[in-house]
């Protein structure tokens, strides 16, 4: 027996109206209902952090979501914090750093520092670790992950920066 | 994966959600689905009726009441409960807790209530609730009924939750004394867990009586009796030679299960650096009351 639902919600500011199967997972409705796929999937069991994006404000797994409890919410994606033109301050410093290799983690990694520094715009070495031990990264060793969000942790923003 | 197909209620009542469930077929409750949806992924479960509790207003509250219980609804999400002031004057060590639980994107939509229905023995909170001597409040069709989180995980993944009892309220008394909670990971699950919790005498230097409790272990949260029994109305100072005395006899009787977290000897002796450093924190803490 299957439900098919309708809801509404904000993708990345963008008002979405759309029926969906109750089963649908959030992953699956962005990138194969709605086209936008930087959104990963990998380990399909909430470890890895690849499929990270935002519900209002909060990170969560998209992999693991069912796509009508996006109803009347907020979803913000790795398109959403991506400039229309250039990168995003997070995504320049792990630019700088060399923070990337293959880049299939990355997108996870800046929703979650995102999150993290709209929380916590300056963290502690502890808090940032603490933060992001649920993102995984096969490439870096973490270390240019690590000096990236501390570079920004030391920076002074204004609250509208992206 | 993708779970198999199934309807999807949103029902505004605790009663109309009980009922839902217990309509016809398998019916289940749905809060954050962060240990559900894995196995509906996997296929290990399926239901025809998931009942998303998400839209009943009150389950997810935490007071301190008039009994001097502290209340924490069902529905409280880790994060929820991590940041919570009554926990964090009352409970630091459960906020603590709740601040690790698996990670952040787990943390932000998975609930205590969940965690504790779904009985998985590589768990933080029910270790501590046990520690904490937690009831847990179930609504069903005939009425309410009260588990001691002792009683309440039966085995691996079973509770004596019945299908349509819905969990929705955690009570415990307001900790007289230190409680503290170690654990030991290699993944996001603890290979070992220890929860401790003090009753002090009047004056603060006297233990009245404590509950120590040791999970993941087994198939659930295990008392350590010897070392309740030798630490009940002794002085803090005495504590340390006093469960150093009994620790290998209280160790030796647990049940442990062997697996990939771990040989039986191996997660013995981590429950009992886990025991005697929850100790030491409690000493100091009594101390510095």
């Amino acid at each position: 027996m299957t439900d098919v639902l309708p809801i509404s919600f904000s993708l990345n500011g963008q008002a979405i109206a759309i029926d969906v199967q109750s089963h649908m997972l959030l992953i699956d409705l962005i990138r194969d209902r709605l086209g936008l796929k930087g959104t990963k999937r990998s380990c399909d069991m909430e470890v890895c952090g690849a499929c990270t994006v935002l519900l209002d404000g909060e990170p969560i797994s998209s992999c693991t979501t069912l796509a009508v409890d996006v109803d009347q919410r907020e979803v913000t994606t790795i398109e959403g914090v991506t400039p229309p033109n250039g990168l995003s301050r997070i995504q320049k410093a792990f630019v700088l750093h060399g923070s990337l290799q293959c880049g299939f983690c990355t997108p996870g990694f800046i929703m979650a520092v995102t999150a993290l520094l709209k929380a916590t715009p300056h963290p502690t070495d502890e808090q940032i670790r603490h933060y992001l031990h649920g993102n995984l990264c096969r490439c870096t060793g973490y270390t240019k992950i690590f000096e990236a969000v501390r570079s920004l942790a030391a920076e002074q923003v204004s609250e509208d920066a992206a | 994966m993708l779970p198999s197909p199934f309807a999807f209620e949103r029902p505004s009542t605790i009663a109309d959600a009980v009922s839902a469930v217990g309509e016809s077929g398998d019916g289940m409750f749905y809060s954050g689905g962060t240990e559900l949806l894995l196995a509906m992924k996997l296929r290990v479960i399926h239901t025809d009726r998931l009942i998303d509790i998400k839209g009943i207003p009150g389950l997810d509250r935490i007071v301190l009441n008039d009994a001097n219980d502290i209340e924490i609804g069902a529905r409280c999400t880790h994060n929820k409960i991590a940041s919570d002031p009554v926990i964090r004057e009352h409970v630091l060590a459960l906020s603590s807790l709740c601040a690790n639980v698996a990670n952040v994107r787990v943390r932000s939509v998975g609930t205590i209530g969940g965690n504790l229905c779904f009985g998985e023995p590589h768990a933080d909170p029910p270790t501590m609730l046990a520690a904490l001597d937690a009831r847990l409040v179930l609504n069903g069709p005939g009425g309410t009924r009260v588990v001691h989180a002792d009683d309440f995980i039966r085995s691996e993944l079973e509770t004596v939750r019945e299908p349509d009892e819905l969990l929705t309220v955690i009570v415990f008394p307001r900790p007289t004394g230190p409680v503290t909670y170690r654990r030991f990971k290699h993944g996001e699950r603890p290979s070992v867990n220890v929860a401790m919790a003090w009753s002090l005498a009047a004056g603060g230097r006297t233990i009245r009586s404590a509950r120590v409790r040791v999970g993941a272990l087994g198939s659930r949260p295990q008392p350590l009796k010897a070392i309740e029994d030798v630490i009940q109305g002794i002085s803090v100072s005495e504590v340390r030679p006093a469960i150093e005395a009994v620790l290998p006899t209280a160790l030796g009787e647990l049940e442990v299960n062997e697996d990939r977290h771990g040989g039986a000897d191996y997660k013995r002796h981590l429950a009992g650096v886990l025991l005697l450093r929850n100790a030491e924190e409690a000493i100091a803490a009594a101390g510095n009351a």
